[in-house]
């Protein structure tokens, strides 16, 4: 469990939230591990853990018929997997695959949420951390969009 | 190194031409011909519009005659001397099959040495402004230099100003400072002379081979009131010391949007701007399997002078005019070190719409209160 | 003789090509092809620096400006990588072993490789503007010890996109170089990065007050590109970019490559960023 707090307190989303907040999320957290292709979670489902990988890399993808899936943007070392589980509906949008032997520390969202309902100001604090993330993913993704090295239409 | 200047008749002027002529250089200068005063090839004096003037305005141009038989009395018509020193179409090269393979020719160098007769001070500045786009960069232009190289130039300080010449404000005139053989100012009236002073040796030589009189003082007075009268009728005026930063600091200025409004892209003014260099290539084919490259004029009006990738990066008409203005007035200087504008009026006379850039140029420094009506008018409450 | 001199009057008059041999030819990716280039006129190969460009004239259908992608230090062949987007790029990406066709140049400014002694590098490419740099990677492991941290970051739209992914992958298994690659989407097989070639520089850890970012890509790359750098902490005029524009002559005559005051063909195509930041962000210039 120790290992745990450290592990938390020294990650820049959460610095500075003070020693209360870690150890709650680590009394709500557990090591992870996936194999390769295993699934963390699929589109549609609760979303009810966070996951923040510490070893590995996980491909957020989306299926579409006759096509596959498709890969849109996968997520390594010392990143997170899953920054809409303070927003209503509280469900996945995508698949989340390890794409090879991944380590990840799952932080329990539900427990997290609760907290944040009666905690406004750790809410606060929680959004202000997390949103920037998925901006600068909104951003990346609308660049993405412009298939810059597509060809010539 | 001055030379002593002299005074010729109209008798004088015949002999000038058939010197040059017999000196083996091909003669050009104005000529009324499609009612306008173009260039072309000058045979004798006669062929000169002698009696002629034109009225220019904003999209206006008309050649009227004069109640005297001045030789040069009208100021510059839609041709530049660039049409000379880079043709609109030039042969680069050739490449024919041969046993061995390809092999590549280029054309020879013209045969024919130019002599530009009556050559305005705006046009020597822009004659100068080519010769450092073509000649003074890091790459050479083998056929302007070519057909450069020993020009013979008879300028003309302009006897009155053109309604739509500025080149006081650019200070590019009116009395020509430099950069030709002999410059010429008519004197009409009691007597028809002409003052000639030279600017080189070779001018001075051809002078001492016509039948003249040596110049007196009052000789040299007339030609300054008559310069100091041109410089104070001039047709428009544009402030000119701060174009380079005005321009570039207003870029999103939206007079832009205003003058695209009327803007037909349509290139006159590049046609007939004399500095004016945009190129592009050509590439033919003939049967036999050979293939030719040319260089002809362009404009950066056309829609595709920019294009790259399915697309063109300068697509809106708003792009292409502020290309062609902050090109000519900013980016020129930062390129050349001087203006590309010699204040000659002739886009402002050709635009045919009446596009003025030095009114444009007062627009964007705020020194018009409100942004010309767009084609169509207002709903008729304002 | 006849050939010698013909050599000799194209480079006196820079609008008249030469003639070079098609002697190897790659296709590395559809609609791509890497040429690799030697002379038929009996005269050598130009040098030129990283980062330069030549026009190549396919006969009878014209010429198109490409970067020079090969070694600088390997005088005996020029080796160029071409894109297949319109008519002449077709032609010249068509071309077999022993044709002919017209070269001009070398022309262009060049990547700074040479005046980084004892700096961090970072090269990010994006699509096709790996060939363009790929000059400058040879330099940089061709004199390693004179270099800090070496990191080269490549973006492109698909793993069936990787140029020249073998080399890529050769490379990788070095010691002394940093290489992450990154690609806009794919599908389920693929087992590397996905994202914008951004994404990859948080994973950069160079000196910054001692460090030179050389970008290539499309603008809109270079451009998010530069903003990520500087926000890692490089200053503007630590980056340096390469500019695209129309070209024609290739020797700033036409007036066609212009970007704003800049001549893409004479004072680019590599520029360094804080002369044009401003420019590039805006509209049709």
């Amino acid at each position: 469990m120790e290992g745990l707090e450290r592990i938390l307190a020294e990650h820049r989303l959460f610095a500075g939230l003070g020693q209360p907040f870690v150890e709650l999320a680590a009394g709500c957290a557990k090591n992870t591990v996936f194999r390769p292709d295993e699934y963390l979670f699929h589109a549609d489902d609760p979303a009810d853990w966070i996951y923040l990988v510490r070893h590995g890399r996980v491909a957020l993808e989306l299926a579409t018929p006759g096509r596959g899936a498709v890969q849109f943007e996968t997520v390594g070392e010392g990143e997170i997997v899953g920054l809409t589980w303070l927003l209503p509906p509280y469900r996945w949008g995508y698949d989340a695959r390890a794409t090879e032997l991944t380590r990840a520390i799952a932080l329990d969202a539900r427990c997290l949420r609760d907290k944040c309902e009666a905690d406004h100001d750790l809410g606060y604090e929680l959004l202000k951390r997390f949103l920037p993330v998925l901006v600068a993913r909104l951003q990346a993704t609308r660049l993405q969009m412009l298939d810059v090295y597509g060809r010539a239409r | 190194m001055l030379h002593q200047p002299g005074v010729i008749t109209r008798d004088g002027l015949a002999a000038l031409i058939a010197a040059l002529r017999e000196d083996g250089f091909r003669v050009l200068g104005p000529t009324l011909r499609d009612e306008a005063i173009v260039y072309d090839d000058i045979e004798a004096v006669d062929d000169l519009p002698a009696g002629w003037t034109d009225r220019q305005d904003g999209g206006h141009y008309r050649v009227v005659r004069r109640d005297d038989d001045a030789v040069f009395g009208y100021a510059v018509g839609p041709h530049a001397w660039k049409q000379f020193l880079h043709p609109p179409l030039q042969q680069l090269w050739r490449a024919e099959k041969d046993a061995d393979g390809i092999r590549v020719v280029t054309p020879p160098p013209p045969a024919e040495r130019f002599a530009f007769l009556a050559v305005r001070s705006c046009e020597l500045h822009a004659i100068a402004i080519q010769d450092r786009v073509f000649l003074q960069g890091p790459y050479v232009d083998r056929h302007y230099q070519a057909r450069r190289d020993g020009v013979f130039i008879v300028a003309v300080n302009c006897g009155q100003a053109g309604g739509t010449c500025f080149c006081t404000s650019m200070n590019t005139g009116p009395r020509a400072a430099s950069g030709y053989d002999l410059a010429l100012t008519e004197f009409v009236g009691e007597t028809h002379e002409f003052l000639l002073e030279p600017g080189t040796e070779r001018g001075a030589a051809l002078l001492a081979r016509l039948p003249h009189r040596a110049a007196e003082p009052r000789d040299t007075d007339r030609a300054a009131q008559i310069s100091a009268h041109t410089a104070a009728s001039m047709g428009r005026e544009m402030r000119s010391d701060d174009l380079h930063d005005l321009l570039l600091g207003n870029l999103e200025h939206k007079r832009w949007d205003d003058v695209a409004a009327r803007c037909l892209t349509c290139g006159n003014c590049t046609q007939v701007c004399p500095t004016c260099f945009c190129t592009s290539v050509t590439d033919t084919n003939d049967l036999s399997g050979a293939t030719e490259r040319s260089k002809r004029w362009d404009s950066c009006f056309t829609t595709d002078f920019s294009y790259i990738h399915g697309g063109s990066v300068r697509a809106s008409p708003r792009s292409r005019y502020r290309q062609w203005m902050t090109h000519k007035l900013a980016t020129w200087v930062d390129q050349f070190g001087t203006s590309g504008c010699v204040g000659c009026g002739r886009c402002i006379t050709w635009c045919p719409v009446g596009i003025d850039i030095t009114e444009e140029v007062r627009a964007i420094r705020g020194d018009i209160a409100a942004p010309r009506d767009a084609p169509g008018g207002t709903d008729g409450g304002a | 003789m006849a050939a010698l001199a013909e050599a000799a009057l194209a480079a006196a008059d820079p609008m008249v090509p030469r003639i070079v041999r098609v002697r190897k030819r790659t296709r590395d990716l559809p609609g791509h092809a890497t040429l690799e280039l030697v002379p038929a006129d009996g005269a050598p190969l130009p040098r030129y620096r990283p980062g330069q460009f030549t026009m190549l004239y396919a006969f009878g259908v014209g010429e198109i400006p490409v970067s020079i992608s090969g070694d600088a230090s390997d005088g005996s062949r020029l080796v160029q990588t071409v894109r297949s987007v319109g008519a002449v790029s077709e032609a010249v990406t068509q071309l077999k072993v022993g044709d002919v066709l017209g070269l001009r140049g070398p022309f262009g400014s060049a990547w700074p490789t040479e005046e980084l002694a004892g700096q961090d590098v970072v090269v990010v490419a994006g699509g096709l503007g790996l060939a363009p740099l790929r000059p400058s990677i040879y330099h940089l492991l061709a004199n390693r010890d004179r270099f800090g941290k070496v990191v080269v970051l490549y973006g492109t739209r698909g793993p069936e996109e990787i140029l020249y992914r073998r080399q890529l992958e050769t490379w990788r298994k070095r010691l002394d170089l940093q290489i992450e690659v990154t690609v806009d989407h794919a599908g389920v097989g693929w087992r590397g990065n996905v994202g914008v070639v951004t994404r990859l520089i948080p994973r950069v850890s160079v000196d910054v007050a001692n460090a030179t970012a050389l970008v290539c890509g499309p603008e809109v790359m270079m451009r998010f590109t530069a903003a990520g750098l500087h926000d890692l902490g490089l200053p503007e005029s630590s980056i340096w970019v390469s500019l695209e524009r129309n070209m024609k002559c290739a020797i700033g005559l036409c007036g066609h490559c212009q970007f704003s005051g800049l001549f893409a063909c004479k004072d680019g195509a590599v520029v360094r960023y804080d002369r044009v930041r401003r420019l590039m962000g805006m509209r049709e210039i």
